[in-house]
This record gives structure tokens, sequence and C-alpha cells, in this order.
């Protein structure tokens, strides 16, 4: 998975293991989600409600909303959540509404 | 109800230097950032991260310590990870934390929401791996996640920073696509007075792009015609530069022309803006004290007009002085005595601005694209789409917001509304303080409708 | 003379009054406001809604069926003609009971509409359960629900953006940024702007919503309209959650949940307050559970344009005939018969509808 990804990780510390629609990752402890997603090789984030177009996160910061993802059945921005263990993510309102 | 004498929204170096002054002076402040810890955007995670990677970050990020440092003060309550959504009057705030609604009053109230990237729409610039160049910086400041194929685009010191810094961190962009032009160089001779007064960034600027040059990063200055390429992702950027077409593959592809003012939250205030025409954006009035149109609302940092990490720090001071002189815990000669050294860093920082201005001013093909490119990146409205809104009478934004989305979003505008008032400004010939901005309403990110519910007062079953 | 009309007011009512006209041939100039006007036809909630309207006066309740009738025919031609979709979905609504109380007191008054309309008010009481079959994301605490067939939703945006096309289209001449300061009759009619602009006309249509409280006493109205803030929220985007709407959420052809609405009297203040945002989602909660977890995306806060009882004015002046007053609260339920019966009115033809129980008379000074 990691050779795939067009990001380079510079720290080597503990990793933890979270979901991304089922599947497993293993992503650095406490980082950002939204950089541990990128640089474990997630490019599209989610489709658009509008177009179906893709999209990943894009301003870092909070401000832009591209890079929503779904945890707990509420989509949050993965640039403001830290990664902890056991973390489950999906691609937001996929399938069920709020299920 | 909590109720604060001061309370600061952004722990960047404006909020963060406001803070620790307002509380030397007997004031009680919190200070509410959405970030897990403070630093703001451009100090972003300092604390933790000087130790791992200072050098290849630079002094002028490791600065950022010296402020973080100021919040370790009794008066003041660092609430991080607090989401603001409202700000109504006088001065009750809401916010979220950790999934919880809560509020809190202040007698005054700072506002220190930094900046934004300016919007750069070009074909393709919502695809995955199209990111602000201050993105990419965050990546690398916080998380040393590093592009490894990344191409730059666009114009002005940012670009040359980032550039800079993953030359140290051995990646250095595969290219620069720059769309300054030799003409905008030219016609920066009336600032270079004030440009050397502020010789310090023009000697580090000249040191960031020998650095970028001596790996051979090669440089497209004067590129327009800028699109991005790709399905699901970028593929490449295409561009042409004296009459021919380039095309350079890529995975990563970082934007930047310059940051604007991130006025929402005084917006939300109505707080009279007006247009800036050298800095190319909206800025709120404000008095030599940071004070707004609004009593005991003030605005310092880079959301007030951009200036810098430093003016920035040395502007939420001076505002902190004015605060605690209208909290009469400070004579108005004090206040004047402490105020002289941070006014005169101040102006020292702010002299190289209208040099840069005029020398990277932004991609003129991103301020009014054409017809086919997304301008708002939420509801995927085209600028062809504003035209044609225009055509059917839309004098102002917020009609057409109405009539087709614009700014309807989760970003509430931060990515169209500058771009949208340059269409209709162009359409139109009106001015951009006669064509306005979109009104802005709470919330100012988005609430959960359960976090809203769990604040409700009135009986729990809401029946009729 | 520039134009037949002058239509005072370009949001939802005044275009759909300038569309019926156009259609008849007439020459009309519409006077539109700026981007900053209070403007509810940007802030209302998209009903086209029959049930518990003209409780008191049951020609109101008749005059919404007639435009709800003939809501979709209208959408279809506008459309058609601009090419810009009016999404419209009329397969019912809902008046959502939290109380057996309340939903059996509602039925009471709907009974007698009902006999007062010769029969013609289609509703039907569903129990918590059978609602359940048709809303599988109720919540427990709903007790049942007034299914009325009569009611429906739009895109009142679409709608607006559409009618702006269209009079555009049929040769209307629209003027935007302007604020009518005066009306005069020294022949024709002369109407002045802020900015100096002046237009004549044969007849004028004050449609300007808040603004005839203003204007309308200078044309011989008494136009007794006020403000009544409504807020109102908006979710993201999701995937279908709701099936029909109510006066308490609808979810919108683009996927949000609309969440409405407060009633307050706060003069000209149209901002959102976080005890009015909460206690609506409180109560969209209550009704739909699944939205706790949902996200706020915008809110507002728009006026209602309200008479004192709250049914239509439509007036001809006595001391200037030839103008017209047009306000309602219900501008998008009724664009239809604005724009397809109303001009009878206007031009007094044969087949002109009766209006008076909606005259001003009915405020005469006690």
């Amino acid at each position: 998975m990691k050779t795939a990804s067009p990001f380079l990780e510079l720290e080597n510390g503990p990793r933890v293991n979270v979901t991304l629609d089922g599947m497993a990752l293993s992503l650095p402890r406490g980082a950002n989600l939204a950089a541990a997603l990128l640089a474990a090789g997630v490019g599209v984030f989610r489709r658009t409600p509008v177009s179906n177009a893709p999209r990943g996160p894009f301003c870092m910061m909070g401000a832009c909303f591209d890079c929503l993802i779904e945890i707990d059945g509420t989509t949050r921005q993965a640039c403001m959540i830290e990664v902890t263990d056991g973390l489950e993510i999906k691609r937001p309102h996929r399938d069920e509404a709020l299920a | 109800m909590t109720r604060s004498d001061l309370v600061v929204i952004g722990a960047g170096p404006a909020g963060m230097a406001a803070a620790a002054q307002a509380a030397e002076l007997g004031l009680s402040v919190i200070v509410l950032d959405e970030q897990p810890r403070a630093g703001g955007q451009i100090y972003r995670d300092v604390d933790r991260v000087a130790p791992l990677r200072g050098d290849m970050l630079g002094a002028d990020y490791t600065h950022g310590a010296t402020l973080t440092a100021g919040l370790q003060h009794g008066a003041i309550t660092h609430v991080n990870g607090a989401v603001v959504w409202a700000i109504e009057d006088q001065f009750r705030i809401s916010y979220t934390v950790n999934g919880r609604g809560a509020q809190i009053d202040a007698d005054r109230l700072l506002l220190a929401t930094g900046a934004l990237e300016r919007p750069m729409p070009l074909p393709g610039w919502t695809l995955p791996g199209v990111m602000t160049a201050g993105a990419g910086q965050i990546l690398l400041k916080q998380s040393g996640v590093l592009a490894r194929n990344a191409v730059l685009v666009g114009s002005g010191p940012l670009l040359y920073l980032i550039a800079a810094q993953m030359v140290r961190a051995g990646t250095p962009p595969k290219a620069m696509i720059e769309t300054q032009s030799r003409s905008d160089i030219a016609g920066t001779a009336r600032h270079l007075g004030g440009a050397l007064r502020g010789w310090r960034y023009l000697v580090k600027g000249l040191k960031m792009l020998a650095s970028i040059t001596r790996v051979g990063v090669p440089r497209h200055t004067g590129a327009t015609d800028i699109a991005i390429e790709g399905t699901d992702k970028a593929q490449a950027v295409t561009f042409k530069r004296n009459g021919r077409s380039h095309r350079i593959a890529c995975d990563t592809v970082f934007l930047h022309h310059g940051v604007v003012p991130n006025t929402q939250a005084a917006r939300s205030l109505n707080i009279a803006h007006t247009w800036d025409a050298a800095q190319r954006c909206f800025i709120p009035q404000l008095d030599s004290w940071g004070q707004s149109d609004k009593s005991g609302v003030f605005i310092a940092g880079d959301g007030a007009g951009i200036g810098g990490a430093r003016a920035a720090e040395f502007a939420g001071t001076i505002a902190a002085l004015q605060i605690a002189f209208e909290a009469q815990r400070l004579t108005r000669e004090d206040r004047d005595r402490r105020a002289a050294a941070p006014r005169a860093k101040l102006a020292h920082e702010l002299a190289v601005r209208p040099f840069l201005d005029a020398a990277y001013p932004p991609y003129a093909q991103a301020l009014l694209p054409h017809d086919a490119t997304i301008i708002c990146r939420c509801e995927e409205i085209t600028a062809g789409d504003i035209r044609s809104y225009a055509g059917l009478g839309c004098i102002g934004p917020n009609q057409t917001k109405a009539f087709g989305r614009a700014g309807m979003g989760p970003c509430q505008g931060r990515y169209c509304g500058l771009g949208v008032t340059a269409i209709l400004v162009d359409a139109t010939g009106q001015t951009p303080d006669e064509t306005g901005y979109y009104r802005i309403r709470p919330p100012l990110k988005p609430v959960t409708l359960g976090e809203l519910a769990g604040m409700d007062i009135s009986a729990p079953d809401a029946a009729e | 003379m520039e134009t037949d009309y002058a239509i005072i007011g370009g949001g939802i009512v005044g275009l759909s009054v300038a569309w019926g006209l156009l259609r008849r041939g007439r020459t009309v100039t519409v006077m539109d406001g700026d981007d900053g006007s209070f403007r509810a036809s940007r802030g209302n909630f998209g009903l086209v809604w029959v049930q518990s309207k003209g409780m008191n006066q049951p020609r109101y309740a008749s005059w919404s069926q007639q435009s709800a009738a003939i809501w979709a025919d209208f959408a279809s031609e506008v459309s058609g003609n601009t090419g810009k979709s009016i999404p419209l979905e009329q397969k019912g609504g809902y008046d959502l009971h939290f109380s057996d109380e309340t939903l059996e007191a509602t039925v009471a008054k709907y009974e007698k509409l009902k006999a007062q309309l010769g029969g013609n008010y289609p509703y039907e009481v569903l129990g918590h359960n059978a609602l359940r079959k048709e809303e599988p994301h109720i919540g427990p605490k709903v007790v049942g629900a007034i299914l009325h067939h009569q009611d429906g939703h739009a895109n009142p945006l679409k709608l607006l953006t559409a009618l702006a096309a269209d009079v555009r289209g049929m040769g209307g001449h629209v003027l935007v940024g302007k604020t009518v300061t005066d009306v005069a009759k020294p022949d024709a009619f002369r109407i002045t702007c802020a900015d100096g602009t002046v237009v004549t006309s044969g007849k004028v249509v004050l449609s300007a919503g808040l603004g005839a409280a203003q204007l309308g006493p200078k044309m011989g109205f008494k136009a007794p309209v006020r403000p009544q803030r409504g807020q109102v929220l908006i979710t993201e985007k999701l995937p279908k959650l709701i099936n029909r709407p109510s006066l308490i959420a609808r979810q919108v052809d683009e996927g949000g949940i609309q969440i409405g609405a407060t009633n307050e009297e706060v003069g000209l203040d149209d901002k959102v307050t976080q005890p009015g945002l909460s206690g609506l989602a409180a109560e969209a909660i209550a009704a739909y559970p699944a939205l706790a977890r949902a996200q706020l995306v915008r809110s507002w806060g728009a006026l209602r344009v309200l008479s004192p009882d709250g049914l239509p004015i439509y007036q001809q002046s006595a001391e200037m005939p030839g103008a017209y007053l047009v306000t309602c609260h219900s501008g998008i339920t009724l664009a239809a018969a604005h724009a397809r019966i109303l001009p009878d009115w206007l031009e007094d033809t044969d087949a002109a509808p009766d209006l008076e129980v909606f005259s001003e008379n009915r405020f005469a000074v006690s």
C-alpha cells in the first residue's frame, strides 16, 4: 500500500489499526487523519453529492470541506481529526442515510 | 455561563500575542482554537514539531514556540479543538468541542482568524492530488509528509518557501510553473524603497530561490492557460509559455497565488469591509488599534489584511493594549508608551508588502476564469453559471447564491466568494464595494443537529 | 407612457404577476431591489401547501387549492420556455403531531373546513404505524400525522431563477438595484426611484413585500403588512431520508433537509439565534431521530410578509385607480394563481376571480 503513495513519510512513530470502508489500514497514532490517509496512498476521500466527482484533501486547514469522511454516522473533516486506535472511517453517505 | 474579559478566536501569532499581552495586564482571557495544539497555520503544531524537524523548517517557524509559551499564563484558558459556529451580539460565542455544544460570554472579542489561500480556480483544480501550497506546507510541518512528485503552480513567496523546504527535505518539486511575468517585476520599481526597508525578506527570498535552482528545479515563469489533467486524480499540468504548450506529468499539484484575509467571523458580525485594491481582497475597516466599527470587536493578524506572521504578532499586542485600556487596566499614557515598540516593528514588517503585492500579482486567468471552470467547489458552479445569473439581473453575490447555489455548501463561500464578486464586477461594471460579498450567517462551520439540540433549553418534548 | 404595467417588486409575487401579464400581451416593467433587500423569495420554505390555510376563511383555502391544482402546469410552461427545471412534488404533505390531543383538535377543524368547501379537502389521518410505513425514519414521539393529498413542495429558488429568465424572455423589462421612492399619478403613473430613474405606466402593481408598508400609503392603500421572522435550517446533502414534506422538515431535491421555522415578532431583524436554531433542531430530531447526526450547513432568518389576519391582500386603490396592491405570505403556493388567474382581475375581464374577501375593506378602522 505505502509504495503506491505519492507521499513520503518522515516520521516513524507507533502505528494503530483503523479501517476505511472495512479495509484495514495501519496509520501513525495521533497523526492528522487526512495526512495519514494521503501517506497511506488514499487519494479519493469521497465523491460529491452533486456530480459524483472524486475529491480529496485540498486546504488541510479545515476551510474547504473537501476531505469529508464519515465517522459514527457523521461527516467530518479528516484534516481536523487525529488518528486513534480502532477508528472506523467510511466514505460519506455511500449507502444508507445516517444508518 | 462562563464570562471572560476577552475571548480570542484563533491561536495563531496574532491571537497568542494578544492573549499573552492581555493576561499580563490582568484580563481574563479565553482562547478558542480549532486545532488540537496552538500555533495557527504558520506555526502549526510547533511545540511538537520544532524538535523533530526545526532545522528543515527554519528559524521563522521555530520562533512560534516563543508565542505558544506565552499562553502558559494563569489568566489564559486555551480551549483547543473548539470550533466556533456562532457569534451573537454582546458577545455570546457558541462552539463545539469534543462533540458537544458550549457557550461563553465575552466583554470583548478579538478575531484572529488568519488567512485563507486565495482561491485559484483552474480547469481541474478540484481533482484529488491538487492542493493549496499552504496544504503542502501543513503536511510537511505538522505531519512530516512530503510529496514525491509535485509541481508547484502560481506565484509568490510562499511558493519559494515550500519549494526550498522540499529541497531541504530531499524531495525537490518536479517543476515550478510561475504565473508572474517580467513586466510584473518591472512594475515594482516604485515600491523598491519599501522593499529595501524589508531587505531581510528579499535576502531570504534570493537565498530560497538559489537553493531551488541549485538542485535543478525547472522554473517556468510567465505561464498562462494553466490546466490540470486527470480523471480520478491529478496526472499532469499543462500550460503555455511564450506561445508554446507544455505538459508536465505529476501526481501532486500545489497551487498558490497569495493569501487573503479569512473574514467569515467578522462578516457574520456585519463588520464593515472595504475592497483593498493593492491586495485584491476585502479587508475589515479598523482603526490603528484593530478596533472594528462594532464596539468591542477587534481584529488582528492576517484576518485584518495580509501582513505575515510577525506583523500579526505585533498587531495582536497592539490590539490587546487598547483592549486593556478600554477595560481600565492601563492608562492612556501607559498604552501609548507600550505600543510604541510594536508599532515601529509592525511598520517595518509591512514595508515590503507593496513590493510583494506588485511583484507577485494573482494569476489573472484564475481571477476571471473561463466559463467552464468550477468556481464554487462545494456546489460545482462554474464561472459561466455566475455570468449567466448576472445576465438575469443578479448584481450581487447573494442573489447569485439564490439563483445558482454558489456559496451554499459547507465551506460557506470561503473558496468562491472573492471569485463570484470578481466575476460580477466584470459583468456589471460595478465596483467591488458596490457588488459586495456574501452575507455570512451561522453556522460558521457545520454543527450537527444533535449538538445544536443539546443546547435547547425549551421542553425536551419539542411538540407543538 | 413606456409600459402598460409597472410592477414594483421583482420577487416571486411580482415576477409571477409580470409573467401572467406578459403572456396576455401586455408590456411590463419590473423594478427590483438590490442584493441586500429583504427577500422572502430567497428565504421561504418552498411548500406548495393547502392544509391549515384558511381555517377561518374558506375562500383562502380554495384560492390556495386553485393555485396548487394548476402549479405543475404553470411550472412546466415556464420550464419549457426557459429550459430551466423547476422541481416540484405534489404527492401530499404532513402535519406531524406529538400528541393525540393536538391531532384530534386539528382534525375537528379540518372537518369543519371540509364541509365549508363542499367536501373538497382530501386528507387522511395516519397513526404512528401507518406513518412509519410511509416514513421509515419517523421517530417514536410522533403519534401520527394528517396527510393532505393536495400538499407538496417545490424548489423555490429554481422557480425564482426560471421566472427571472422567462419574464425577460417574454420581453419584460426588469430594472435591478432600484428602490422606488414615490408613485404619483398626474395622468399616467409616474414611478420614481432613489437613483433618479422614472418609469411611466398605465397601471401599477405594488408587490414589494414588506416594502409595501412604506409605499402603500402613498398610493392610497392601508398596506398593513408586518415582518414576522422565520429561522430556517438546512443540512448537508443526504441520501433519501424523508419522503413527504411537513411544516417541520422536508428533503429538498438537492438532498439537504430543510427545517423550519420559528415565528418571531422582532421587526426587521433577520438574524438567526442559537436558541432559535437549537429549538428547531430539537423538534426536527424528535420527528426524525436520525437527523441528530446530520451536519447543519446553513441557516437563515427570513421575514414573512404578514397581514393582520395572515391572508393575502388584493386591492385596487380608490385614490389612484389602476394601482393594485398584491401581497401575501404564501408567494410560492400562490405563484400559479398569480400568474394564471390574477391577471384577469387586474385586467377586469369577465373571467376575473372574486377576490372581495381579500380586499382591504376587512381592515376598516373599528
